[in-house]
């Protein structure tokens, strides 16, 4: 141990001059020994130790942060926050491309004459995703766009011309031309989606909404077109 | 204990032997910090000194690493990562990530390539570990090895079995067939019922801005981990770096934690 002082000068814990060691009080604040003599040896009342106890109470500054202190820490902790957040949010962004490979959402498929009645069309399956079908439902012809997604587990089922129903290849789910589900674990029908006659006289096809027959959105205007 | 080996008999001094230079060189020492591991405490200073070894315990129950009571099954995981993440390596300097290509470098792999058999050790190795894997799981849960203090080690464990099942997972869509598609297609599908952040998951039908849905088919959670609405050319690339670098970097931290907290949760278990 080198022999500097404290800047304090307060006693050191241990004098190397002093001819018997002194017992210490702990500083409750710290847990540290301050080195300052409590009781000196030899005198009638060695315990306790606790000043406390002594009856005298020392001075002791409240344990609190000063308000410089709690402003640095919360601009500290804020920008902190802050800069975890945003960079947070930046990753996840990161993850959403802008361009994926997807085929357009909004589509033309030509005029409504090409769609016979009574037909299945898959010319949009492959590219698009969707059967465009020119079918009979509840007592009208209608045009609408079909999904291609099984709603079991999302598969793409084909078209079975032989036997008018689509069949998906997993698990057997089969639809009927109009798309509603008759066996296999297909819980609810095909979905269709948004079909309407463009400004041109072309058919338009809009995925991004879609009409669920469980839903009752079949009836939906949008969902079709009286042909 | 029996009675410590005595250490070999020196050659007559002044004539040192070979290995015996060798093992004197600066070099050597400066590698190895202990004699041969024929006294205890070398034996203990050869697992403490080691860096891959420190991990274990420096002392097990011989009854605790007896066949009949671990089947070994956790040591046998492991040595089936070890497998996986070799061939794996060698299989990621054929294959191409791509749509264009996917297919065909995993058919060139096989048939053109020498050494085809690389490609099938790494698919059976990854069958394997996931059965080893269930069985080690098994094997914890029958020996109560999971009781206290073990709890976390479970607890990681499980998350470990959860990362072994992703990387069989992200590894299924890499051959790029209609099988690895469309098994992909399925199990992705469940990322759609995510609460809130699946498009067609609990609660996401609430999160409207004017009227305008904000987690659809293109912005949900699914999306981001396909990075497409369908299985396509991102998902397949994405697939690829969760599979080679992610799940394996996470994987490997957290088996270190395993095989530590073996030590620090005093040891392997024994037999009751």
């Amino acid at each position: 141990m080198s022999e500097e002082t404290k800047p304090s000068g307060k006693p050191r814990a241990k004098e190397p001059e002093a001819t018997e060691p002194k017992p210490h009080v702990t500083d409750s604040r710290f847990g540290l020994r301050t080195g300052v003599p409590a009781v000196k040896k030899g005198t009638k009342e060695q315990l306790p130790i606790d000043p406390m106890a002594e009856g005298e109470k020392p001075f002791e500054a409240p344990d609190l942060a000063s308000r410089r202190e709690v402003f640095w820490m919360a601009a500290g902790w804020g920008l902190f926050g802050f800069a975890t957040l945003t960079e947070t949010a930046m990753l996840v962004s990161y993850l959403f491309p802008r361009a994926p490979f997807d085929p357009a959402q909004v589509f033309k498929i030509g005029p409504p004459e090409e769609y016979l009645p009574n037909s299945v069309s898959e010319a949009f399956k492959k590219s698009n995703q969707v059967w465009i079908c020119n079918q009979e439902y509840n007592g009208k012809q209608i045009l609408y766009a079909l999904s291609t997604v099984c709603t079991h587990l999302g598969c793409t089922p084909n078209w079975l011309e032989a036997d008018q129903k689509f069949k998906c290849p997993c698990h057997g789910s089969g639809f009927y031309a109009n798309g509603v589900n008759f066996e296999g674990p297909a819980p609810r029908p095909l979905e269709r989606f948004r079909i309407f006659v463009g400004d041109d006289g072309g058919v338009v096809v809009d995925k991004t909404k879609k009409f669920q027959q469980e839903k009752g959105e079949w009836d939906d205007p949008d969902s079709y077109i009286a042909v | 204990m029996a009675t410590v080996p005595q250490t070999p008999p020196t050659k007559e001094p002044g004539k040192p032997g070979l290995l015996a230079k060798v093992r004197d060189t600066q070099v050597w020492k400066s590698i190895f910090r202990h004699g041969y591991p024929d006294t205890q405490r070398n034996r203990a200073l050869a697992v403490l000194s080691n860096v891959f070894l420190h991990l274990h315990p420096v002392r097990v129950r011989k009854s605790g690493i007896a066949l009949s009571f671990t089947w070994c099954m956790g040591g046998v995981t492991f040595f089936l990562f070890l497998v996986e993440a070799v061939t794996g390596i060698l299989l990621m300097f054929y294959y191409r990530p791509v749509a264009y290509s996917a297919y065909n470098d995993i058919q060139e792999l096989r048939e053109t390539i020498p050494l085809g058999l690389m490609r099938e050790l790494h698919r059976w190795g990854a069958h394997a570990m996931v059965l080893t894997v269930w069985l080690h799981m098994f094997r914890v849960f029958m020996t109560g090895s999971y009781k206290p203090p073990r709890e976390f080690n479970w607890v990681v464990g499980v998350v470990l079995l959860l990362l072994t099942l992703l990387l069989s997972f992200t590894g299924y869509l890499l051959p790029w067939d209609q099988l690895a598609i469309w098994a992909i297609t399925v199990g992705s599908n469940m990322a759609r019922a995510t609460p809130l952040m699946g498009h067609e998951g609990p609660g996401a039908s609430l999160l409207t801005l004017d009227g305008e849905h904000l987690v659809t088919a293109g912005s949900d959670v699914r999306f981001a981990l396909l990075g497409g609405r369908f299985v396509g050319e991102n998902a397949l690339l994405r697939f690829y770096v969760l599979h080679c670098v992610f799940i394996p970097v996470i994987a490997v931290m957290l088996m270190a934690v395993h095989f530590w907290r073996v030590r620090k949760d005093g040891g392997i278990s024994g037999p009751l």
